[in-house]
């Protein structure tokens, strides 16, 4: 049965998975466990789209089903699972900039990798950073932006980062659009992401992991 | 002899239409993708831009002035639409300097949303034009809520027996509606009239216009305008019929339109953003499902009626090089964001299709002059070969170094004159 489950999501079949949840519903499942089935499936989801075989359209449609899946089980769940992740990442589209498809994206993936991250969201001032690095304390912290005008937010949410004494303990990675080497150096970030899996690997670089 | 002003316009545009018909200009052009460059460069403010007509006007004359490119880009590419129209209006697409994002940045800014919902692909199918006006429209627009309230439009066909529909048309709230609109039309007449008059003194002085009208694929006008990004993601699974009906039926109204603005401006080259068509958005099956079919009829049928498509490869379009080999020969410009694609686009595009961009907009704000002319050197000695190459940034232009943009303009001119 939970075979079913992890092939039909993973494969982005909605209307399948849709009906094997209704019915391990109603054979008295326990809902937990399909939760725990489905993440299973979107683990193997980000795996695909980091091998080359799935694309951004793909990603957005399984966090859909996923959302689906979600609405039907959370109000039945006696008891909630306890998740293990490996870091956490703060993330968010700098001040002036509200484009969200791509830090969304990294986010996605982000959390299928096991990353607790606290998404930010849209034009974002650059204070806004820094108090969220202060509560939750990340090992790093994505900055997107898609814009042109985006270089200067970033260079002066880095330079906050800094001002607050914080830059030592975080790795901050930049991305977006019009993002690339120049950029980095000229925002003093440590990295620049093409695309969410380099943000992924330098993620788990920057704790320790593979 | 000092040429006269019809003569560099007329050498100028010649070099243009050499490079972009394949032949070997007498030196590579330069036609910068100016966007609000123009008013960072002249001391506006992002506000002034939109707002004060006079300002603009003299922001994108000076500039392009001071800067002498081959061809420059119309202002109207930028501020689109003027500040006090869209205020009147109430557009609800965009957000704008001091309207939703801050008045220190020089961008307006697209919001995605689903303006067509999930189920109207019927409504829209069965009459786009009274879907257009009576549902879409009243989204869009504050000012235009009450056109909701109008009988469906094709009830007129009933005649005289009809005609006392026209009064319930008329109803108090869509007179208001209209009233307030007339405002834009002072609006529209005072904005459109300072940017003619500065297309016709540029002209005067010798200095001819790149492109002054857009198209877009009939797939990006549903994914930006209708059903925004997240929506059209998700028609591709749940209804991919429907979603490549409603493309063909835009196909034809979207090369009626865009022929008739193009022979208004008079301008043969046609921008069209090829947004949501890139690597990152889609695979290449959905490319080639969703995507292509309907822009390649838009582009050709467009070099049909004389005109030459300005194609846009936004961020990332290296996977589909190869499709773009089934463009006509010699008209088309394929212009390139990043590096990469465009010293491939040389070797897989190089005899079809005339290259434009290249340069990183990241240089051009980041960098030094000296790294500018590093890269246009290169940029001219690979891409530039033989012809069929017109040097600009990857995108558009706003926050980028004087002094950088400078170097990219005057270094062609030097050096990439063809013995």
């Amino acid at each position: 049965m939970s075979e079913d489950l992890v092939k039909a999501l993973s494969n982005l079949q909605e209307k399948d998975v849709l009906r094997i949840v209704q019915e391990r519903l109603n054979n008295s499942e326990e809902p937990l466990s399909i939760l725990e089935d489905s993440k299973t499936a979107m683990e193997i989801v980000g795996k695909r789209f980091a091998g080359g075989e799935y694309f951004i359209p793909d990603l957005i449609f399984s966090a859909e089903i996923m959302k689906a899946i979600t609405d039907i089980v959370k109000p039945k769940l006696m008891r909630l699972g306890v998740t293990q992740h490996i870091g956490k990442f703060v993330i968010g589209t700098v001040a002036g900039d509200i484009h969200d498809i791509g830090k969304n994206i990294v986010t996605f993936m982000l959390e299928v990798n096991g990353f607790e991250v606290y998404d930010l969201g849209i034009d974002v001032p650059v204070q806004k950073f820094v108090e969220k690095i202060k509560e939750v304390t990340p090992q790093v912290v994505g900055l997107s932006g898609f814009l042109t005008l985006a270089y200067d937010s970033m260079r002066d949410t880095v330079k906050a980062i800094e001002a607050a004494g914080l830059r030592d303990r975080v790795k901050i990675i930049i991305g977006g659009g019009q993002i690339d080497e120049n950029v980095r150096k000229y925002t003093n970030a440590d990295a620049y992401g093409e695309d969410a899996i380099s943000a992924v690997s330098f993620a788990k670089e920057c704790v320790g992991g593979k | 002899m000092e040429k006269s002003a019809e003569e560099l316009y007329k050498e100028r545009n010649k070099r243009v239409e050499d490079a972009i018909r394949l032949q070997v200009p007498d030196r590579v052009p330069v036609a910068p993708f100016f966007s609000f460059f123009y008013a960072k460069y002249a001391g506006l403010t992002p506000e002034e831009a939109f707002y004060d007509y006079e300002k603009w006007r003299y922001a994108v004359k000076k500039t392009i002035v001071d800067f002498q490119p081959d061809m420059y880009l119309d202002p109207r590419f930028s501020v689109i639409s003027p500040g006090p129209l869209l205020d009147i209006a109430d557009c609800k697409q965009i957000k704008w300097p001091g309207h939703g994002v801050s008045p220190n940045h020089y961008s307006f800014q697209h919001i995605d949303a689903e303006y067509m919902k999930e189920d109207e692909y019927d409504a829209f199918l069965f009459d786009p034009s009274d879907y257009v006006v009576r549902t879409y429209l009243p989204r869009l627009y504050g000012v235009l809520e009450p056109l909701k309230m109008l009988p469906p439009l094709h009830s007129m066909l009933h005649g005289y027996v009809v005609a006392y529909q026209l009064g319930a048309a008329a109803k108090r709230q869509i007179v208001d509606a209209f009233e307030a609109l007339s405002r834009a039309n002072a609006e529209y007449l005072r904005w459109g009239s300072e940017m003619n008059s500065l297309g016709e003194e540029l002209k005067r002085m010798g200095l001819p216009s790149w492109s002054e009208s857009i198209s877009q694929a009939p797939f990006d006008i549903i994914g930006d305008f209708l059903r925004g990004f997240r929506g059209v993601v998700m028609d591709m699974y749940r209804r991919p019929d429907k979603l490549i009906e409603a493309a063909e039926k835009i196909l034809p109204m979207q090369l009626q339109r865009t022929v008739f603005f193009a022979k208004r401006t008079g301008n043969p080259r046609v921008y069209i953003p090829l947004d949501l068509g890139s690597d990152g958005f889609m695979s290449p099956q959905q490319f080639k499902t969703f995507y292509w079919p309907t822009a390649k009829k838009l582009i050709i049928g467009l070099i049909n009626e004389g005109i030459t498509p300005w194609l846009h490869f936004e961020v990332n379009y290296s996977s589909r090089l190869e499709i773009m080999t089934e463009l006509p020969k010699g008209k088309t410009i394929c212009h390139f964001e990043r590096p990469d694609d465009i010293f491939r686009a040389k070797e897989i595009l190089g005899d079809i299709a005339c290259l434009k961009g290249g340069m990183p907009n990241s240089l051009l704000c980041t960098g030094t002059p000296d790294d500018v002319k590093d890269h246009c050197k290169k940029l001219i000695d690979f891409v530039g070969k033989g012809g069929g190459f017109i040097m600009d940034a990857g995108a558009a232009i706003s926050e980028a170094k004087p002094e950088n943009v400078k170097a990219m303009i005057d270094f062609t001119k030097e050096y990439g004159v063809y013995s």
